[in-house]
Order: structure tokens, then sequence, then C-alpha cells
């Protein structure tokens, strides 16, 4: 076996006692592509994170274990330390100036000045930045980075305007102009190109490979993954959970891996409930332009009384649902309440047809922080609906503060009175304050994005009962987003996964860890996968 | 068809929305001089050429900070501040000529320079809001000022009471001081002293006509040549074939312009374009530098790092470019330029209001280099050289107007100021607009 060229050590992380990183192994051979796969949360940004030296480990007192590459330990504390031991990163976001030449994007910082003697007499003078640059020889090392990845494109192009496919080309000749490039990561490198793209960025990923540069390769297409690399390791919670040779293995395998046996909440009735066949809520291609959670063409059918849970992976555009439904974001398809069409992009005629929303950001759009737990649990039905009003608009001071009081009993707020501000209330006494805002306004349908991000375990399980009890009680159909899956199989009576902008799938809660991998990652038609499998 | 139609229609489209405000200029520039029946062409090119070279410098100190990002540099008027107190020290040992003048530029440097580090460091703590710190620090430098050339100059630093600058008990700097009389001007020896005024702009006089000729055959000379080398060598950007030819056809019409009128003698025109003032060439060649210096700057590393920091600060930064330290480096330039123009400046003027001189360098060079056709992401020494053709014109001519409009000359002042705000208000306004429009386009349902 040859000499490994990158080593991770039993490594841990943890950001203030929150443990994201479980004593990680992992290793990486010149000229490997390695897949590295996960759910939100696995590890898989902190490792990176490690492996460049970004200032938010070092800032949080760095980590435990030890990063070797070609088996001497290395201390990286940097980016720039990153990039001076041969550690290239494309990110998902391109690092791209529009306004400069593919060439000049490929040199960026690392341009090359020309040597004569105007040069050497202005950089004597005014320091080496006077020297005046060879864009000459700038292109030319422009264009054999770019030949090795097979781009016939002049290189002296603007970026702006290019397909984003060739954008992604621009950053990674762009890495491997860079001497000594030993090891690429790539960030999803897949998830904004067309097939055709996508198919011919795996071709040149594996002539890079055979050149002899290691890969890293994250993402969440199982099928490429398969198609592409030589290893896979499995990330789960900041786990290492199997590192496999890809020849052995299958898609259905890694699934499984993927999402494990989730123990952290149990569901406590069975998973098989009678659903009513009356249509709630109707959805057919909606598209929602939430920066980074783009929907698009969305078709989904919410029954009555059930409670629909909304999963995938983060940046596929399962929260663009329903902040496009409401409003938040500039959305167009055809939504149908009962019945009746609901106008989008307009968020009070929604808010007055008795449909409620917790939002995901509690903070930003979900609470007045500054203002105490009463008026923000009756802000909007009096905007909406006029209650909690006297005459001449002035505002039932009595009334509110009586509702908030009986809302602080059912829901169980912890706080000092009504009258405390909800910036000063824990994340999950903040989220009761926000089901408690959705439920005064007697909502027939409730949105509900994300409701146990950010607050401790004893909260979550409070509100995912609270949630339950309302469907099982007063027959309220819910539609509840969230990452977590386990948190969605334990309430939910049907999940349907979104992957890539649109509905991959609806799951029975109760369905294979498997189904569910396979489907986040897009692969919808999952008999055909396990044919082959190992099922 | 339609679709190419549809194409080329929205080409011109985003052609005159680019370049809405130079073209208004040329209209209104074009208008006024029609309806100014009296104005003699010799007299506008004059006042134009005039103000050209008095403010050159100041406007191209603009060029840079838009580069590196940091927007329309109002805050120029500091480095202009540095200017006037460089002169206030060698007016007060009574500089004169030349050499006085240098020493001026020595002495505004070190001043430029601290000013420049701590505007730019200003800029750092006010990022996204340069436009607008550079407005508030100039009334800032300008208190500093005061009270420095008011108190402190006499209250602090000892100067003879009884010197022509001070202010009679011995403290504080005049509201002006002149620079002193060119030698050949002066009429009354016993009253005039000998001093900076058109020491530069006098020193080299050349024939308008003969410089002209000049400068329309190196133009096309340059024009045939960047043509001929880029037909070998693709990576060298070419203007389109059309433009091409009608920059030829305007060169080769002022060389028959001037030539004809050099080299036929008695003709009307002729006698007319030699009413034009000679040229200073000391200064004409000063500015010439200063442009090629400042497209020289834009090819080395340090100008590359300007243009990237411009474009993206967190890309910049991400490539390990050290985003902050590059911004103060283009302030420091900007502000040195600035404080070298004002010098320029104020030694064709001939005196200095101490604490007035300053006070629209800024608005003014910037509405200048706006007219051109810059934007506040993008400028060049064309925007330049077109915007201080352009603004300087419609300051001549604007009195016309005002005759024109009301039959009061008075209200040109008012037009004047109109189209000074008014066109730093439209561009900005234009450029949040576009900024706007670009990110909702990115937002936008697919």
């Amino acid at each position: 076996m040859s000499q490994n060229l990158l080593e991770f050590k039993n490594v841990s992380k943890s950001y203030s006692g929150n443990q994201v990183l479980k004593n990680v192994n992992f290793d990486i051979r010149p000229g490997e592509i390695h897949a590295l796969i996960g759910e939100n949360g696995a590890g898989k940004s902190t490792m990176m994170n490690i492996l460049f030296g970004m200032p938010v480990i070092h800032s949080t007192g760095g980590f435990e274990g030890s990063v070797e590459m070609e088996g001497k330990p290395v201390n990286i504390m940097s980016p720039f330390d990153a990039m001076a031991h041969g550690i290239g990163m494309v990110h998902q976001e391109f690092m791209l100036i529009p306004g400069f030449t593919i060439a000049e994007n490929i040199k960026i910082n690392r341009e090359i000045p020309k040597e004569n003697a105007l040069n050497n007499v202005m950089s004597s003078i005014f320091g080496k930045r006077m020297k005046t640059l060879d864009f000459k020889k700038m292109n030319q090392d422009a264009r054999v980075a770019l030949d090795r990845l097979d781009m016939t494109i002049e290189e002296y192009t603007l970026v702006q305007g290019l397909p984003i496919g060739f954008m992604q080309f621009v950053e990674i000749a762009r890495e491997i102009d860079k001497t000594g490039m030993k090891l690429l990561v790539l960030d999803e490198p897949t998830a904004v190109l067309t097939e055709s793209e996508a198919e011919r960025l795996l071709k040149a990923m594996r002539s890079l490979a055979v050149q002899g540069i290691a890969i890293v390769f994250i993402s969440h297409r199982l099928d490429e993954i398969i198609n592409v690399s030589d290893r896979v390791t499995v990330l789960r919670d900041g786990e290492w959970v199997a590192t496999k040779d890809t020849k052995d293995t299958s898609a259905i395998e890694i699934a499984e891996l993927m999402i494990g046996r989730k123990v952290s909440i149990e569901r406590e009735e069975g998973a098989e409930r009678e659903l009513s066949k009356d249509i709630m809520l109707s959805i057919k291609d909606l598209h929602v332009a939430m920066p980074s959670e783009r929907a698009r063409g969305v078709d989904l059918e919410v029954r009555k009384g059930e409670i629909l849970g909304i999963g995938g992976l983060a940046g596929q555009g399962k929260l663009g649902i329903a902040n496009g439904i409401m409003g938040i974001y500039p959305a167009k398809g055809e939504v149908v309440l009962d019945g009746k069409k609901l106008p989008l992009n307009n968020t009070k005629q929604v808010l007055k047809e008795s449909v409620a929303y917790v939002s995901e950001d509690r903070k930003g759009i979900g609470l007045l922080l500054d203002e105490p737990i009463d008026s923000n649990i009756v802000f909007t039905d009096m905007q909406v609906n006029g209650n909690f009003l006297k005459a001449f608009g002035l505002q039932d001071s009595k009334a509110i503060s009586e509702h908030a009081k009986q809302m602080v009993i059912d829901l169980d707020i912890r706080c000092t009175s009504e009258k405390q501000h909800t910036g000063r209330l824990s994340g999950g006494n903040q989220q009761k304050v926000c089901v408690g805002r959705a439920l005064t306004q007697k909502p027939n349908l409730l949105f509900v994005s994300e409701p146990t991000r950010g607050i401790d375990i004893g909260a979550k399980k409070l509100i995912l009962d609270l949630l339950l009890k309302l469907s099982r009680e007063q027959g309220m159909t819910i539609v509840m987003t969230s990452s977590e899956l386990a948190e969605l199989c334990s309430i939910c009576d049907r999940i349907a996964i979104i992957c890539e902008g649109k509905v991959a799938g609806i799951l029975a809660p109760n369905a294979s860890p498997a189904e569910f991998g396979l489907m986040m990652s897009g692969i919808t038609d999952t008999d055909s996968v396990k044919e082959g499998g190992v099922s | 068809m339609t679709n190419n139609n549809a194409n080329t229609s929205k080409k011109i489209t985003n052609f005159l929305l680019d370049n809405i405000v130079t073209i208004v200029f040329v209209l209104f520039v074009a208008f006024g001089f029609y309806a100014a029946d009296g104005l003699a062409p010799s007299a506008l090119i004059n006042e134009v050429l005039m103000r050209f070279f008095r403010n050159g410098l100041l406007v191209l100190s603009l060029i840079i900070p838009v580069m590196a990002g940091l927007g329309l540099n109002f805050g120029i008027v500091v480095g202009a501040l540095a200017g006037v107190n460089a002169l206030i020290l060698t007016r007060y040992f009574e500089m004169a000529g030349m050499g006085g003048l240098m020493l001026s530029f020595l002495v505004a440097l070190p001043l430029a320079l601290l000013f420049g580090y701590l505007t730019g460091k200003l800029y750092n703590k006010t990022r996204g809001q340069e436009m607008i710190a550079a407005l508030i620090v100039s009334f800032f430098a300008e208190g500093v000022h005061l009270v420095f050339a008011l108190f402190v100059i006499g209250g602090i630093i000892p100067v003879y009471a009884n010197h022509r600058m001070i202010i009679p008990g011995g403290m504080g700097v005049r509201a002006t001081f002149d620079m002193g009389q060119h030698p050949d001007l002066i009429r009354m020896p016993e009253l005039e002293t000998a001093g900076m005024r058109l020491a530069m702009d006098w020193l080299w006089r050349v024939n308008f006509l003969h410089a002209a000729l000049f400068i329309a055959v190196a133009t096309l000379i340059y024009l045939i040549v960047r043509r001929m080398l880029g037909k070998r060598n693709p990576s060298i950007a070419q203007m389109p074939t059309v433009v091409f030819f009608i920059n030829c056809a305007v060169c080769v019409g002022f060389i028959a312009i001037a030539a004809f009128s050099l080299f036929v003698p008695g003709s009307a025109m002729g006698m007319e374009l030699a009413n034009v003032n000679p040229i200073p060439g000391v200064t004409a060649l000063v500015i010439l530098g200063f442009c090629l210096l400042t497209t020289y700057f834009t090819k080395t590393k340090l100008g590359q790092d300007c243009r990237s920091v411009g474009q993206s600060q967190h890309i910049a930064k991400v490539s390990g470019i050290d985003v902050d330290r590059t911004r103060i480096i283009a302030t420091m330039i900007s502000t040195v330029l600035a404080a070298w123009g004002m010098i320029i400046f104020l030694q064709e003027v001939g005196t200095v209001g101490t604490y007035t001189s300053h006070r629209m360098v800024g608005m003014f060079s910037v509405a200048a280099i706006l007219v051109g056709g810059a934007t506040t992401t993008k400028a060049s020494v064309k925007n330049v050289i077109v915007g201080l053709i352009l603004f300087h014109a419609m300051f001549v001519v604007s009195p016309a107007i005002g005759r024109y409009i009301s039959n009061d000359e008075g209200v040109a002042e008012y037009l004047r100021t109109f189209m000074v705000y008014g066109v730093i208000g439209f561009s900005l306004g234009l450029y949040a607009w576009r900024t706007l429009k670009a990110a909702r386009d990115k937002d936008a349902l697919d």
C-alpha cells in the first residue's frame, strides 16, 4: 500500500462543550478520489475547516488529535498554511471576480512580475508591488492549467457571462495552477451543474487523479460517488461510520450508513394512522427564489388533519416552500387551500386565510425581540384580523395581557411574567412564544420550519409534543419542515423529501434509512438500485 | 431576425443608459453654444482649455480610489488642504518661480501622505459608506484646518505680526493671500512682487495649432499601431471597427483643420483659431505624465491588487491580498495627487482663499469625472479627459443659456450649481438603481 498523502488521526472537535467531531480517522492516498458523505451536521465542514486551518477552529480552542501529511504531523494554522502544503479548495460559492479574465482569476495574488530594468528601479524605490505584470506569461500558465482540464476556452475571456459550468472549471484550474498542488477538495461541485457539465467535471476529476492529485469529493449525489470515487467515507453525527472501497459497496449501503438508526426521539404511537382523504393544501409547480434554498417546481398535497414532514439536505430547497407560500420570498406557481386559490407574494392575505407560520428565522422574522411576550403573542392576530383592539384602533391591553397569561400557562413558557422581553428568553421558550403567536390566529393550517433548531433536548421534546397534541386534539393540519430526520419520523404521518428544489418522493415515517438516504441524494427509483445492490 | 433586432435595440438602450450623463452634457453644451450667438469659438476654446489644465490633475486623482472600490473620493478636499497649507508655508517665506513651486510640491507630499493615511484608515472603518465618510471627513478637515490656520499660526507658531499674510494683530492667516505675480505681468513694481503665479504654465508656452496638430497625428499613429498589433495578438482588447474608423476620422479632421489654419494664410478659420492662447506646455506634460503613470499603475502588481480589492474585497482577502493596506495606499496616492493638483490649480488662479479655495474641489472634480462617463465603480483616463472638456464647456456656456431662459445672466450661477449637484445625484441614483436591479435579477425566480 502506498503511503498516505493525508491522514486525520483521532480528530475531535467541540464548540463550547458541544462535540461536533468525535475521534474521526480519515486518510487519502496520492491520486485517489475519496468521497466524503454525511447529512448536515455530520462533521464534513468541520473536518474541512480543520484541514484548512480556518480561524473558526483556532479561535475556539483548536482541535484534538493530529493531522499528518506524508507521514509527518503538520500544524495548519491558516488557509495560507494549507495552500503552502499543497491543499486546494473549490468552494460551493465561486470565488471568481467577474470583471477579470480567466487568466487574471487563475493568477489572482500570484501574478508574475516582469523582470526588466525599469521594474528593478521601481521596486527598489517603491517596493515589490510596483513591478509591472507579465500578462503574457500569466496567460500561458493559465492556458496550461486549462489544457490539463481539457478546456478549450480562451484564457483572456472575461469570467462575466461564462456559463456556470465553466466557472467551476476556472476555479479548479486556479487550484491546480498553484505549484505543488497535491490535494484538492471539491465541495458539492456538481450541485450547480447541468447533467452534461457534471459529466465533464467527473471526467476531469478522473484525469486529475491519474496525474497524481488526490481529490476529496464532498457530494450528496450517491450515483456520482459510485461512479467516480475510489473509496468513500461516511460520517454521521460527528462520528466516523465507515470507509469502504467503492467497488465493494453500493448506493443502498452508503445511504443506509449515512442515515443510520436514529434513537434520540422515539415514536410513541404506531406509524400507520388513518388519514383523511380530503386535500387541505395543494401545491403545483411552486418556484421560490429564496437564496440558497430555492424551490424549483414543487408539487405537493397536504391532507386534512395530517402532520406532513418536509425533509432533505440543507440547500436543497425545503425551507423555500413555506417561505414562498407565506410570501417571504418571491414565489410563483399555484397553491390551493381548501379549494380556494391562495394569492402568492401577499403575506397578509395568506395570513387572513387562517394560515400561520413559525419561521426558521426565529430572531429575524419570528419575534420582536425588544417587545414583551404578550405583544409578540397577539401581534399577528392584531395586525391581520384586527382582534385585541378597542375603539379608534387602540390596543386592548387588558385582553392582550389575559390572553398572553393563558398562553404562558398552556404552552408552559418559562418567564418572569408575560411582560418580559422575548430577547431575554431561552431558545426553547422563544420558540413557544412563536407557536403561541401562530395559535392566537386560530389557524387551520400551520407551517412550522425548523422548530427545534438551537434549543436543548428537553425543550425539543416539549415542542414536538405540543405539535402532536395540536394535531390530535384540535385536528390542526401541520406542515413541519426540519433538517432532523429523527424528529420528522417521530411525529409526522408522511415525510416528503426535497432534493434539488423538487419533491424527490414521499415516505412513511417507518421507512428504512436506506430509502431516506437514497431519496435525499435524488435517487427516486429505489427499486432499480435495490436490484443491483445488497438489499 | 426579430431576435436580432431585439438584441440591437437592447444594445442601443444599454449604450444610452451607460452614457446618458455624457450625452445630456453634449446636448446642453451644443445648445448653449447655439444660444450664445456672440460667443466666438476661440473664446470658448480658450476658456475650456484654461480650466482643463487648471483642474486636470485634481480630476485625475479620482481614478485610483474608484479602481480600488472606494467610490468617488470626495475626500480629495483633504489633499487640497495639504496643498493650501504647503503654499501658506512657501508663500510666508515669499518663495517664487518654478523653484518655489517645486518646494511647495515637496512640502505638500508628507502632509498629503499623512492625511491620506488617516483618511484611508477611516475608509476601512466605514466600509460600504466610503463616499459618505469622504464627504464628512472633508468637512471635518476644514474644521481642523480652520483651527490651525486661524489660531495655531501666530498663536503657537510664532510669526511676524506685520507680515502681509497674517491678520493684523499677529494671529491667523488672512482670508486670502496671493501667489505673487508672474515677472512678465508686473506693471507696478512698487506694489507687486514676483511669485509663483503661472510659474509652471508660462514656463513653456506652445502655439495651440502646433499642439493640436501634434496631438492629432500622435493619436492617429497610436490608433493604427494598436490596431495592427491587435491583429497579431488577440489578447489586446480591440475597439469595434466602426469606432476605430470614427476615431481615425476625427483625428484626420483635426489634422486637416489645424494644417489648413496654419498653412493657408488669410482664411477666416485660421484667423479665428489664431486667437486661441498658447497652451501651457509644462503643465500639459505634467498632466500627460500623470495620465501615463496612472495607466502604468494599473499594470503593476499593486494596481492589479487594487482592481481585485475593488471588485471583491472578500475574494481578494481569501486570495491573500492585504485588503486594508491596499485601500489605504490607494487613498494616499489619491490624496497626494490632489494636493499637487491643488497647487497647480492655485498657481493658475493666482490668489489663495485660505479658508475657501478647497471647498468646491471635491464636488467639481467628481462632477467632471462623472460627466466623462465614469461611475462609482469604473473610471479611466478617457473619462477624465472627456469629462474635463464637457464639464467646463458647460461652465462657459451656462451664462448664455441663462440669458436665453430669463434674460438674466445671474441665472447661470444657479444653472451651474444645478448641473453639478444634478449630475452627481443622478449618477449615484442611476448606480444605486442598477445595483439593486442586478441583485434582484440574481435572486429572481427561475
